[in-house]
């Protein structure tokens, strides 16, 4: 059995990140993610990296393409407000298709907001949150482990597709401390080399590389625009990831991401201690969104029951998913507020 | 499509020297003022959980706290999956200030247990449907010769109380997260087991 070792969920994402191969980080301290900032201070420097404290979160995200564009590995985290401070560099790192990890350990908002888990910034990480038409695979881990395992996978998505990528955790992930299997010699195996012919990395003896996101020339950016779409285009077809419990017996699926689904989890078990058939569906993949399967389970599921640290932002998602064919209930609190177990047991027993 | 597993349950080994049953999902609270050792408490018996390879998650109180404010940490230790760490009511409570107890011990669910500092307490908790351990923590780790060691007191009590972890789990543990600092693993043992032996075993 593989040893397992006691980390918060931060620590687990900065050691995702080492494991990957990440060498650049850079970022600004806000709370909840600030055992990852501290974290990756002491690893970068352990593992010959680079670590920034910079100025600001704007700055912070634009190290990260400039470390990028040299092909590097980078990553930044922040929590909300400093996620909104970021997303100029994240349209830019699209356009300029550059690949880099961006972690949000989201709190409760809008504006400052509070310190607490929270789960409303699923539109701005799933639809755009920059300017300009461009998608970016948003991961939401739900332990500890997964914290790692995402964030690890995120840099080879990232590499693969030259596109930023987002892991969308919460604060009580970020905080929590959870047992976490050590296999980094695992991992070592594991990391894929991509190569980066398209990194400026000094000219001499080659043509030089360009890598720009003003493109001014009639139709060129159209052109630019076309060939970014037939990208996004491949990533919805192969990158979906979900997870889905009973499905094939159930009466009520609940759909839940991150630490919200945990709780959902533990809820529809318990109503089917009670004889009422709930099971749950894990988007793990935000962005692309597992639509078809809600599609193939509207056909057998009456009831559907979001439950988000939210206002109600995924479960236009599921809506779309569904298209009707069955009824899509929503539960979420907001501002901070986590959904208790026995909240969302009650909203099952009012649907069953 | 790709679908990730999630950790599967792992069975809980039994143990000869536990006599009480195994309960479903143990949530321990521990509560103090900022320097008590409270994040510490309750990361050590997680750690000792973690060595019975029990499911178990632990969650810091954070944010915008100041030295000498209050702090709390919260424990979950189960033999089955744990939905989300944070606890409203408490099975077992420990409160190592008087503004704890005025904070937590109407939390405590019924027929839980509440182990207080009598020398920062100088009321006695009012709750008849709860257990409740009164035991002077400070001072037992002042005569021991340094008053941070009264978390491992409210330790001992607390494991020998309620047996949701072994006393050997939890020495272990210390072993592990101490191994280079012996003077201090030497003063921890001995708060634990003055702790252990200030309290009868129910």
């Amino acid at each position: 059995m593989k040893k397992k070792i006691l980390m918060c969920g931060n620590d687990a994402c900065g050691e995702g990140a080492v494991l990957a191969g990440c060498r650049f980080y850079a970022g600004y301290p806000i709370t909840p993610q600030n055992e990852l900032t501290s974290y990756m201070s002491k690893r970068m420097n352990q593992t010959g990296g680079v670590f920034i404290q910079s100025e600001s979160e704007l700055a912070a995200i634009n190290m990260v393409f400039g470390a990028s564009v040299a092909g590097a590995r980078a990553m930044t985290s922040s929590s909300s407000p400093g996620i909104s401070l970021k997303q100029e560099g994240i349209s830019y790192l699209a356009a300029c298709e550059l690949p880099a990890v961006i972690v949000n350990v989201q709190r409760g908002g809008p504006g400052l907001g509070n310190i607490a888990p929270a789960q409303g910034d699923y539109f701005q990480a799933t639809k755009g949150g920059g300017h300009g038409d461009y998608n970016m695979i948003v991961l939401a881990p739900a332990s500890v482990e997964e914290m790692m395992t995402l964030t690890y996978e995120a840099f080879d998505l990232a590499d693969k597709y030259r596109n930023p990528v987002m892991i969308l955790a919460d604060g009580l992930l970020g905080q929590m401390m959870e047992p976490v299997s050590v296999r980094s010699s695992e991992f070592g195996v594991r990391s894929k080399k991509y190569e980066k012919p398209w990194a400026l990395t000094g000219c001499r003896g080659r043509k030089p590389n360009i890598i720009r996101s003003l493109l001014l020339a009639e139709g060129a950016l159209e052109e630019h625009n076309k060939k970014l779409q037939e990208k996004f285009g491949r990533m919805r077809k192969a990158e979906v990831r979900y997870e889905v419990s009973n499905e094939k017996d159930s009466d009520i699926m609940l759909v839940a991401y991150g630490s919200c689904a945990r709780i959902a989890r533990a809820a529809a078990e318990k109503a089917r201690s009670k004889g009422i058939k709930a099971a749950l569906l894990r988007p793990i993949s935000l962005w692309p969104f597992p639509s078809d399967i809600l599609g193939e389970l509207s056909g057998q599921v009456k009831n559907f029951l979001v439950v988000e640290m939210s206002a109600g932002q995924m479960v236009e998602d599921v809506r779309l998913g569904v298209e009707g064919r069955a009824k899509v209930d929503f539960y979420g609190r907001m501002g901070g507020g986590i959904p208790t177990g026995e909240e969302i047991l009650n909203k099952i027993e009012a649907l069953a | 499509m790709k679908v990730t597993s999630n950790q599967k349950p792992v069975t809980r080994k039994k143990s000869k020297e536990r006599k009480a049953p195994p309960l479903k999902c143990e949530e321990i609270l521990c509560a103090g003022f900022g320097g008590q050792g409270i994040m510490f408490m309750g990361k050590l018996l997680a750690q000792a959980a973690l060595l019975e390879r029990r499911h178990v998650t632990w969650m810091p109180s954070y944010g915008a706290e100041v030295r000498g404010g209050t702090a709390h940490s919260m424990t979950k230790i189960s033999g089955d999956y744990i939905a989300g760490p944070v606890i409203s009511n408490p099975s077992c409570c420990v409160v190592m200030n008087y503004p704890s107890l005025v904070k937590y011990e109407g939390k405590v669910r019924d027929g839980g247990l509440l182990i207080a500092n009598k020398t920062l307490i100088d009321k006695l908790p009012k709750r008849k449907e709860i257990k409740i351990v009164n035991i002077a923590m400070t001072d037992i780790a002042s005569r021991l010769g340094n008053v941070k060691a009264a978390n491992m007191v409210a330790l001992g009590a607390l494991v020998k109380k309620t047996k949701i972890v072994s006393k050997a789990s939890i020495l272990a543990a210390l072993e592990e997260v101490m191994k280079n600092r012996p003077e201090l693993l030497a003063l921890n043992k001995k708060a634990f087991e003055k702790g252990y032996k200030a309290v009868h075993s129910t």
